[in-house]
């Protein structure tokens, strides 16, 4: 069939969903107008949500979610060995997500706080990353349905897979939005990647940096602008651990 | 078209006698992870269970030591549907704690937000999830060919719930410009109007769902229990109120847990509750037996088409419940954009000042009530988090509610096969959120 000049055949795909809100993949049911375009794509082969059939030969595993319990590091190797090209979507799966903030607490007192006595299985939150390998890695809380689309479309197509480099605050500025900054408040947008349009901050809430760090952040600088407008540290740690994308300068830092 | 009643003598005798074991694992077209179990054998039934598999995630444990501010940012992402409904019920917690008033206008906003979010939700539970069973096929796929008006007033419907979350949130999923203390951005008079623009162009989409609905057949299958549901007495409920239920249970929202009474079993990572009886409901039906005569005069009429009056005891018409709602939801919205376009949008938000309490936020999430309460220190921190879940209020009902429907197809001498889809579609009328019910 023809895409935008290109002819290739559909694509098949498998959605699945691990520890999550399942928030990513109910974005590709939204631009409803452009929905059954996108599907006709598509050759849906195992989609738990939106669909009773289900079948293991799809090329694309999307796969959704962090990784929280034994019996899903087996059921995920399994997604692995049966596709071609695995994409993690949303902060869970590309980071651990919000879901990492578990790990802070001891994981004992975590079951007992909500569960009492009775026994539950979990283990310390883990990105898809950590258990097999990941070909394509799309960010965000939750993810953008044009960027998914975008890239399930160069996937099939064999072309280039693009993704900002630059941060929020580009994207930000270009909305003439007044810098969170000025009015006191500590905003990761400078070294958070692009590609969310500037959501958050359009909407004059903080960026949270769901899309994991921009490439070459200057992350001392980034420290300094903290430092030079006094604002609390214990603020911005609470921010940094917010999708456990920044661990890695989080502990530079300290 | 299914025949649910339709039988023959001997196929009665032959069927009454069947071994079977039912065995539905992850359950398809639900959000989250659950399974159903049935044992048969010589045509009784030994055993049904509704077991939610679903890894926990631990929210309560996660906002423990977190700004106040931020917590309705983390609540949201316990569910991907209902992400309004969960950082309004922070939000609302929060505020009740540390005594912040919103102001009226950003009150407003709220109250559209939870509209566009139930429209969202609502649409693609019946056009997605529920409907396929109806037309006897795996998923809506083939009804883009075979029923493309439906299809396309379908999504025509969840794109305006979506544009309603987006103009008064931000964005459609995991809300953006709720913030404690009221709505951090405005959305422009001119877009305002675009979107009544919109919501006005699919009235008639709301016809043809519910002239398509009337053709599908809707099992017979009654076992009464309680409905519980927030009641504010003066407008249909989606923020705040009393919690009542249809045994006459009524009591504030703080005393959320006298309401719910969580118990866990061993066979389900969710918990379970109940109030009066072994069971309760909550969702589209729940709201509507408790508070029919506040639905907009538009929704009464679609009810009414179906036959559908309070107190009404068929799971599965919650499923018509949620369309009751959608033509409520239409058009409540437009009446509350004429309201907004007529006030002034400056001043939305409050500022506060962090001090300790504790409160329960209570809302009607897409899937029915749901509760948060929060616990602040002076420095606003939350100490405590306690979220019960509209899913966990039904799971008890399902799981009751799957034993009372084998045995009744048992008696009409249902196959297994029948059965099993019986079964599928009562849980699937729930409209189950399983990842929220484990959160």
């Amino acid at each position: 069939m023809q895409h935008l000049g290109f002819s290739h055949k559909k694509i098949k795909i498998g959605s699945f969903d691990f520890t999550c809100c399942e928030g990513c993949q109910l974005q590709l049911a939204n631009h409803e107008s452009t929905l059954p375009a996108f599907l006709e794509l598509l050759d849906i082969r195992n989609f738990r949500e939106i669909s009773s059939d289900r079948y293991d030969d799809y090329d694309i595993a999307l796969v959704e979610g962090s990784i929280s319990r034994e019996d899903e590091i087996e059921r995920l190797k399994t997604i692995r060995k049966n596709a071609k090209v695995l994409v993690a979507y949303g902060s869970c799966a590309c980071f651990g997500g919000v879901n990492s903030l578990k790990n802070n607490f001891p994981l004992d007192e975590t079951v007992r706080e909500v569960y009492g006595d009775h026994s539950v299985d979990t283990m310390p939150v883990q990105r898809i990353s950590n258990i097999v390998k990941v070909d394509v890695s799309i960010p965000g809380c939750p993810v953008s349905k044009e960027e998914v689309e975008r890239i399930i479309v160069s996937i099939a197509t064999g072309s280039m897979i693009n993704f900002p480099k630059y941060p929020v605050c580009v994207e930000c500025k270009q909305r003439l939005n007044t810098c969170l900054f000025d009015l006191g408040e500590i905003c990761l947008g400078p070294i958070t990647r692009a590609g969310c349009d500037a959501v958050c901050t359009t909407g004059k809430t903080v960026c949270l940096g769901c899309r994991g760090p921009a490439e070459d952040i200057n992350f001392q600088s980034f420290m300094q602008l903290v430092a030079d407008k006094k604002l609390s540290l214990g603020d911005l740690d609470e921010k940094l651990r917010f999708y456990n994308c920044f661990e890695a300068f989080r502990n530079d830092k300290n | 078209m299914k025949n649910f009643d339709f039988i023959t003598a001997s196929k009665l005798s032959e069927m009454t006698k069947i071994n079977c074991d039912i065995d539905v694992h992850h359950l398809t077209r639900v959000e989250g992870h659950g399974n159903i179990h049935i044992t048969i054998r010589q045509g009784k039934l030994i055993n049904a269970t509704w077991a939610v598999v679903e890894t926990p995630r631990f929210f309560e444990v996660m906002v423990k030591g977190m700004s106040a501010e931020r917590v309705p940012f983390l609540t949201s992402r316990i569910c991907g549907i209902c992400s309004i409904s969960h950082a309004l019920a922070s939000i609302r917690a929060l505020e009740r704690a540390m005594d912040i008033v919103p102001p009226p206008p950003a009150e407003k906003l709220r109250l559209l937000a939870m509209h566009g979010e139930t429209l969202q939700s609502h649409a693609l539970h019946l056009f997605f999830l529920a409907i396929p069973d109806f037309v006897n096929s795996p998923n809506v796929l083939p009804l883009i060919k075979s029923n493309p008006d439906i299809v396309q007033s379908g999504l025509r419907l969840k794109e305006t719930g979506n544009a309603i979350s987006a103009l008064a949130t931000g964005r459609f999923t995991h809300p953006v410009s709720l913030v404690l203390g009221g709505v951090s951005k405005s959305p422009g008079k001119k877009e305002l109007v675009t979107l009544r623009k919109q919501l006005e162009s699919v009235l008639p989409d709301l016809d043809t769902t519910l002239d398509f609905c009337k053709t599908l057949s809707i099992p017979n299958f009654i076992r009464e229990t309680e409905f519980v549901s927030l009641c504010n007495g003066s407008t249909y409920p989606f923020i705040g109120g009393d919690l009542v239920s249809t045994d006459g249970v009524r009591k504030q929202e703080n005393d959320y847990l006298a309401m719910t009474n969580e118990y866990q079993e061993d066979f389900t990572t969710s918990k379970f509750a109940k109030l009066s009886r072994d069971s309760f409901a909550a969702g589209a039906l729940a709201r509507l037996n408790n508070n029919y005569k506040l639905l907009h005069p538009k929704a009464k009429e679609a009810a009414e088409a179906f036959g559908l009056e309070p107190v009404n005891h068929n799971p599965f018409m919650n499923n018509v419940a949620q369309l009751v709602e959608c033509y409520h939801l239409v058009h409540d919205a437009i009446s509350m954009i004429d309201a907004l376009l007529d006030t002034s949008l400056e001043q939305l938000s409050t500022t506060w000042a962090p001090k300790s309490g504790a409160a329960t936020g209570a809302v009607e999430a897409p899937r029915g009530v749901l509760y948060h309460h929060m616990e602040v220190d002076e420095k606003g921190k939350v100490i405590r988090g306690d979220c019960i879940i509209p899913t966990t209020q039904n799971n008890a009902n399902i799981h009751l509610d799957l034993s009372a429907l084998v045995r009744q197809a048992l008696e009409e001498g249902k196959t297994d096969k029948e059965i099993q889809l019986l079964c599928e579609m009562v849980v699937r009328s729930y409209d189950p959120c399983i990842s929220c019910s484990v959160h």
